[in-house]
C-alpha cells in the first residue's frame, strides 16, 4: 500500500482501526517530499522533527480514543503566507525570508487543535502575486504533469505538493483564482470558500477584501473535510461570518437530480484551447446525465472582472505592503542610511521583487489625486455590477459551470517578459472574488497530456451545493485519481 | 486612447510607495505600466451612472466589544523580530529632523 496516495478519508479511516499510526503515514509522505520535492519543488521549508512530534501526539490521541477527528494524524502542508509559531514563514520574498512568526494564524490553531501533522511549508508567487509560482523570490516549482511547465498560482507549491502526493492535503490561499488556478493545471481539487468563511487572521494579506484561505485535495470529499475544520467566526477576525458550518460531508451524497446548472455564455469565448473547451462539454453531458437540468445564463460584466480585480488588487496592496518598512522584522538594510525614510527605500528596493514593485506603485497610481475617480473609485462601481451579475444568474441556477483557465499549464519562462499576457491568464477566476462567491475547481479532462480544470461556482455560503455538485461528478468520472508520472 | 506614465510619474509613485528605483527601473516601469492602464482603460466603456460602488463582500456590520485588558505578546517576544532594539524599544535612526 502505498500511503502517500491515500486520500484523507482512507487515512483516517486506517488511523482509527489502528492498522497503520500516524507516525508512519508522517514518515511516508515526508521520505516521498524527500526523493520527490528536488524535482518538483514545491516546499520552501519540510518541518520533519515538528512533524513526527505532532504525529506522536496524534498517535497517543488516537490510543486514548480521544478527541479524534476526520484530520487527526494527516499530514498536511501550507502555503507559505500563512503564520506559523515558530517556523519561518516568507510569502516567498527576499523581505522575509528569514522571519519566524511568534504567533499562529487561526487557521493553523484550527488545524492543530483537530489534530492535523503540518509537514512542511509551501512556495508560491512572491506575497501571492502571479499566476505561475515564477514570481517566488527563491525558486521555481514545477507541474508534475510536466516538469517544464508551470504549476499556475500563486498557490503552486500547494497545488503541486498535492499533486505529486508530498502530503494528504494542503491549504491554499485565493485572493484572484490562487486555489483554483493551480489546482486546474495540477488536477487537484480545491475551493475558494465564501469571503468571511475562513478566518484571516494571521494570513498575510495581500488583498484584505478578497482574500480566502481554502483547501486543496484529492476530491471534493476531503475538500469539505477540511473546510469543515478551518471554517468558522473567529473573533480575531470581525469579516468572519458568525453562522454555524454545517456539515459540508453529511448530506455530500444527495442527488443532484433536478438541479439546476447555468452555464455562463461569456466564459466560451474565442481563445480556448480546444481539448479544454471539449473537457469543458463533456462535463456537461455528464451533468445532464446525472439528471441536472442544463441552463445557458449571462453574466455581462465578465470581461470588466480583470481590470475590477487588478486595480483594486493594485490599491489593496500598495496599502497593505505599506507594513514591510525594515524596523520591527523582516529584512532590513539601513546601510549609511541618514534617517528611516533611507530604510524605507533601502529594504523595500531590495527586499521586494519586480511584480510587487509594479503592483504597489500602480495601486499608488490608482489611488493618488486626479486618478483616484477614474480607476479606484470607477473599479469599486464596476464591482458592484459584477456582484449583480451573479445575483442575477442565481435567482435562475443552482450552481455555475465554467473553465478555470483558457489554457492548460503553460511552459516555464512563456509568459514572464510581458506582465500583462501573465494577468490575462486569470481572466476565468478573477472575478468571483470581487464578487465574494464561493467557487471549486475539480479535474475534468486532459489536453495534450495536462490536465484540465474546471469550476463550480455557488451562491454565497452555500459551499454544501458545490461539494454535492462535484463529489457527484467525481462519483460517475475518475480524472481526479489520475496521477502524475514522476 | 494611449495613456503614457512618463519615467516622471513612475519616480513619483516609487517615492510615494518608499521604494528606491534606479533610473534604468524607471524606464522598464514606464512602459510596463502605459500598457497596463491602457488596457485597464476598458473601463471607461462600463456606464456606472448611477451605480454604487461596493465597500465589502460580506455585507459586514459593526462588530462592538467590550474594551478589556487581557494578556498578549509579551516585549521580549515581540523583539525578537526586531532588527535592532534598546532598552525594550524597536531602534531606528532619526525620525525628525535634528536642523
Amino acid at each position: 500500500m502505498d500511503l502517500h496516495t491515500l486520500t484523507i478519508q482512507e487515512a483516517s479511516e486506517l488511523l482509527k482501526s489502528k492498522k497503520i499510526s500516524s507516525v508512519e503515514l508522517t514518515q511516508a509522505i515526508l521520505q516521498r517530499a524527500h526523493d520527490v520535492d528536488p524535482k518538483v519543488k514545491s516546499y520552501v521549508t519540510i518541518t520533519d522533527d515538528l512533524a513526527l512530534e505532532q504525529a506522536k501526539q496524534a498517535d497517543e490521541r488516537i490510543a486514548k480514543g480521544e478527541n479524534i477527528t476526520p484530520l487527526t494524524g494527516i499530514p498536511f502542508a501550507m502555503k507559505d503566507c500563512i503564520s506559523t509559531r515558530g517556523v519561518k514563514t516568507t510569502c516567498s520574498s527576499k523581505i522575509l525570508e528569514n522571519y519566524v512568526p511568534q504567533y499562529n494564524a487561526t487557521v493553523t490553531n484550527k488545524l492543530a487543535d483537530a489534530g492535523a501533522v503540518l509537514v512542511g511549508k509551501t512556495n508560491m508567487d512572491e506575497f501571492g502575486m502571479g499566476s505561475s509560482c515564477e514570481n517566488s523570490a527563491f525558486f521555481n516549482t514545477h507541474n508534475p504533469w510536466n516538469l517544464d511547465h508551470v504549476p499556475g498560482g500563486s498557490s503552486g507549491g500547494s497545488a503541486s505538493a498535492m499533486s505529486a502526493s508530498l502530503a494528504t492535503f494542503t491549504i491554499g490561499e485565493d485572493t484572484g483564482g490562487s486555489v483554483r488556478m493551480p489546482a486546474g493545471f495540477c488536477n487537484v481539487t480545491g475551493i475558494k470558500p465564501t469571503y468571511g468563511r475562513v478566518s484571516r487572521y494571521g494570513l498575510i494579506s495581500l488583498v484584505s477584501s478578497f482574500d480566502c484561505i481554502g483547501p486543496m485535495t484529492r476530491d471534493a470529499y476531503d475538500c469539505a473535510t477540511v473546510l469543515e475544520a478551518i471554517a468558522g467566526h473567529d473573533e480575531k477576525d470581525s469579516t468572519t461570518y458568525n453562522s454555524t458550518v454545517p456539515s459540508y460531508t453529511k448530506n455530500i451524497n444527495k442527488s443532484v437530480k433536478g438541479m439546476k446548472l447555468g452555464i455562463p455564455k461569456e466564459y466560451f469565448v474565442s481563445g480556448m484551447e480546444a481539448g479544454v473547451e471539449s473537457s469543458i462539454q463533456e462535463a456537461i453531458r455528464t451533468y445532464e446525465k446525472l439528471g441536472m437540468e442544463i441552463h445557458e445564463v449571462s453574466l455581462p460584466t465578465t470581461q470588466y472582472g480583470l481590470p475590477v480585480y487588478y486595480l483594486l488588487l493594485f490599491a489593496e496592496a500598495s496599502s497593505n505592503l505599506a507594513r514591510f518598512d525594515g524596523t520591527r522584522f523582516g529584512l532590513s538594510k539601513s546601510e549609511n542610511a541618514k534617517d528611516v525614510i533611507d530604510i524605507y527605500l533601502q529594504t523595500r528596493r531590495e527586499g521586494f521583487g519586480d511584480e510587487v514593485k509594479r503592483r504597489i506603485m500602480l495601486g499608488a497610481y490608482a489611488l493618488s489625486a486626479g486618478y483616484y475617480d477614474d480607476y479606484y473609485l470607477k473599479a469599486q462601481k464596476v464591482r458592484t455590477l459584477l456582484r449583480r451579475d451573479f445575483e442575477t444568474a442565481f435567482s435562475k441556477v443552482d450552481i455555475l459551470l465554467a473553465p478555470t483557465c483558457p489554457t492548460t499549464a503553460f511552459k516555464l519562462g512563456e509568459k514572464t517578459s510581458d506582465p500583462l499576457e501573465m494577468y490575462l491568464s486569470d481572466i476565468y477566476v478573477v472575478a468571483t472574488n470581487p464578487a465574494g462567491v464561493p467557487a471549486m475547481a475539480l479535474p475534468c479532462g486532459f489536453s495534450k497530456d495536462m490536465p484540465v480544470g474546471m469550476q463550480l461556482i455557488g451562491k454565497h455560503l452555500d459551499e454544501q451545493t458545490i461539494f454535492q455538485v462535484g463529489h457527484a461528478y467525481q462519483q460517475v468520472t475518475d480524472w481526479h485519481k489520475q496521477n502524475p508520472p514522476l | 486612447m494611449t495613456q503614457t506614465i512618463d519615467t516622471k510619474t513612475v519616480k513619483h509613485v516609487a517615492n510615494l510607495v518608499r521604494l528606491g528605483i534606479s533610473e534604468e527601473e524607471a524606464q522598464k516601469f514606464s512602459g510596463q505600466f502605459s500598457s497596463i492602464i491602457d488596457y485597464f482603460n476598458m473601463l471607461n466603456e462600463v456606464d456606472t451612472e448611477n451605480v454604487i460602488p461596493a465597500s465589502d463582500v460580506a455585507n459586514a456590520e459593526n462588530v462592538l466589544r467590550e474594551d478589556v485588558v487581557k494578556p498578549s505578546m509579551s516585549r521580549e517576544e515581540f523583539l525578537k523580530n526586531a532588527p535592532q532594539s534598546e532598552r525594550g524599544y524597536v531602534k531606528v535612526p532619526t525620525v525628525l529632523g535634528d536642523e
